[in-house]
């Protein structure tokens, strides 16, 4: 394991320098997040995640935002494991009706001010579930939301810049 | 709607004598409790039980060779004999038919509702759907009594990014007695969305069981639709389908290593298999424009072509993780302090996992060496050379190895697939729809064996269909596995497990 570290001090962070134009829109998106996140909010965001019916692919790509890549937590955005410690909910699902009032319960145990964001087309209309006996449908129908980021599931730079737009909204 | 014998409206044609490629036996309830005493008497495995509302499937699998049957009840009573009683296994999904069909299972020991939680506003929606007031049901939690006992709920919402489900403990000290599960919590009805869906509704629904194994479901789907048309996708498609199954088993057994060992406080290996684990997403996306895969399998072939290009990415990747996987695996191996907390934790015994017909890396680990690919074999992996991994262990740490085992057999049979991709077209024409056929299959997803079985209608639409998750016979397993473990120990047994919610609750 010595061996491993060692080498990790060597070759530095693993988060991904530029040059390639992904990387590139990365550190962009970045340094936007980190400006807004400190002018608007003085300090950084903290984000309750609830799966309210999701088929979980939104979670593999909420999970994917904090590998070393995206490395979301540079950006003063950090997953919380309680909603009375977030200021932003992240809901995936098109909300089961087994869900419902978990969902109610999480956002009423969330402090003020809070904002709310609706990840994956399930969660903005239901997506491919739209319509069944056993879901409500869009997250908004349950919990007011203040961004949809949409795609099935969103890619983790869809994912930040969403949150950027969050932020700027939130200010 | 439900489709009743008696119903003098009904339009439901008679069910089909066959099923590809596995005839269906229609049996009677002598037929059908002959079938029960095969799979409690141990001489075949419970692959998976379920309803289109007038009649019970179960799909067996023998054990001395592995030979599929399918067998149906007609129940004219709404009633057919309990499995569950006989076959422990069989109750929740028993459960389910009660829920959903409103059939009941004569004889279960165990009636208490499953998926409904009394909040759809309707029961048995998929059978005569009945209007309930009700905004909840109670639920009844086995009793685990004695003086120095107490319980401890968890879930829905967890702390963590994960799905939701209730985990009721009943501890002593910190030692937990019992574990009972309750899920059903992303319950979305799939069943009823898939009748009647025309065949790209329901091959999207299809790919959102369970997102982590949307190519493995995609997969089942479209072998179980061509089964029932009778037509074979090209050969190129059929290897391709194997390329993306295999990129999307790598990338979850990647992912799941370093949680399992970041539950374990050992953050390292979280961060470098989150690497490798992105590197396959991003050529993935490369390849075939999405990063999960999803809806790039599909009836009749696959929706997007590889490109030369797309091969290079591909070795070049292969390459990477061919350097990365001895160290990962040295350093799992060479860390004490995180095997500390694996050895030992949250053994299953053979026993249980050969009871439940546990697939996957799970039974692998307690040595039930079942795997689709190589047992029962399909397309393009009966052309294919692999080894299966496999341990006696049980426990967190042997299914730890065992993801590492096919981890390498995924590198090796990609490394195959890239040698010898043919070329050719990549759909197959399905426009005539033989009215009443019926279709199933079986895929090796990351977390076990996927079966799907359907019917067709004569306008090409599917008439119902079933999607049976490896979840189904794991989650009762994982009570078992955590009994005599401290209550830290859990989310380490879990993800070792990591069944899916979405899968099961469908
Ligand atoms: S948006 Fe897509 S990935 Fe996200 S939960 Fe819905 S089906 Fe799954």
């Amino acid at each position: 394991m010595q061996k491993f570290l060692f080498q990790g001090l060597l070759r530095g962070a693993l988060t991904e320098p530029p040059p390639r134009p992904e990387d590139a829109m990365l550190a962009e998106l970045g340094q936007a997040l980190e400006r807004a996140a400190r002018e608007k909010l003085g300090r950084s965001l903290a984000i309750r995640e609830v799966d309210a019916g999701s088929c979980n692919g939104c979670e593999l790509e909420i999970h994917a935002l904090s590998n070393a890549f995206y490395d979301l937590e540079r950006f003063g955005l950090r997953f919380v494991a309680s909603p009375r410690h977030a200021d932003v909910l992240l809901v995936t699902g098109p909300v089961t009706k087994n869900m419902k009032e978990a969902l109610e319960r999480t956002y009423n145990a969330t402090p003020d001010p809070k904002w709310v964001v609706a990840v994956g087309d399930c969660a903005f209309d239901g997506g491919v579930f739209a319509g069944s006996y056993a879901c409500v449908g869009a997250v908004s129908q349950v919990v007011p939301v203040d961004l949809h980021i949409r795609g099935c599931p969103p890619d983790p730079v869809a994912l930040l810049k969403g949150l950027i737009a969050l932020v700027d909204k939130a200010g | 709607m439900l489709f009743t014998p008696e119903d003098p409206n009904s339009t439901a044609p008679a069910p089909a004598a066959s099923c590809r490629p596995w005839a269906r036996e229609t049996v009677d309830d002598a037929g059908w409790r002959a079938a029960i005493e095969e799979i409690a008497g141990r001489k075949a495995d419970l692959l998976s039980l379920w309803s289109d509302g007038a009649h019970v499937f179960m799909a067996i699998v023998g054990r001395a060779t592995p030979k599929i049957r399918l067998v149906s009840l007609d129940c004219p009573q709404g009633r057919f004999p309990s499995v569950g009683v006989r076959h422990p296994p069989a109750l929740r999904q028993e459960r389910t038919i009660a829920d959903l069909y409103g059939l009941t299972p004569e004889g279960s020991p165990d009636t208490r509702r499953w998926l409904d939680h009394g909040r759809w506003g309707l029961r048995h929606p998929d059978g005569e759907a009945a209007q309930i007031e009700t905004a909840s049901d109670a639920y009844q939690f086995s009793p685990a009594e004695g003086a120095p006992l107490h319980q401890i709920p968890v879930g829905p919402v967890h702390a963590g990014i994960i799905e939701p489900g209730h985990f009721r403990f009943s501890c002593n000290g910190e030692v937990v007695v019992r574990l009972e599960e309750r899920l059903g919590f992303v319950h979305k009805g799939v069943d009823s969305l898939m009748a009647g869906a025309p065949l790209d509704k329901a091959a999207k629904l299809a790919a959102r069981v369970s997102g982590d194994s949307t190519v493995a479901y995609s997969f089942a789907f479209a072998r179980a639709v061509e089964a029932a048309y009778g037509v074979e996708p090209p050969p190129r498609a059929v290897w391709l389908r194997a390329l993306m199954a295999e990129i999307e088993r790598l990338a979850n057994h990647f992912g799941d290593i370093g949680a399992i060992c970041n539950d374990a406080a050992f953050a390292l290996m979280l961060a470098q298999c989150g690497l490798v684990r992105e590197k396959l997403l991003r050529a993935a996306s490369a390849c075939f424009g999405h990063r999960l895969m999803m809806d790039r399998i599909t009836p009749g072939g696959v929706a997007v072509d590889l490109s030369e290009e797309g091969v290079t990415t591909l070795r070049s990747l292969l390459e990477k993780i061919g350097v990365m996987v001895p160290r990962v695996v040295a350093l799992y191996g060479d860390t004490t302090s995180l095997q500390d907390r694996t050895v030992a934790t949250g053994v299953l015994s053979a026993e249980l996992a050969s009871q439940y017909a546990c697939g996957g890396f799970i039974g692998r680990a307690s040595g039930r060496r079942f795997d689709a690919r190589a047992a029962i074999g399909y397309a393009p992996y009966d052309a294919l050379s692999f080894e299966l991994g496999e341990s006696t262990g049980g426990d967190v740490d042997a299914r730890v190895w065992v993801r590492f085992d096919e981890v390498r057999a995924s590198v090796e049979i990609i490394e195959q697939i890239l040698d010898r991709l043919p070329h050719g077209p990549i759909q197959a024409d399905l426009s005539a729809a033989p009215g009443g056929a019926e279709g199933a299959a079986l895929v090796e997803g990351f977390r076990g064996d996927i079966f799907v079985w359907l019917r067709l209608a004569a306008d090409g639409r599917i008439e119902r269909a079933h999607l049976r998750d490896p979840s189904w016979f794991q989650w009762p397993l994982l009570e078992a596995a955590i009994k005599g473990n401290i209550v830290a120990d859990f989310p380490l047994c879990n993800k070792s497990f990591n069944c899916s919610y979405s899968g099961h609750d469908l």
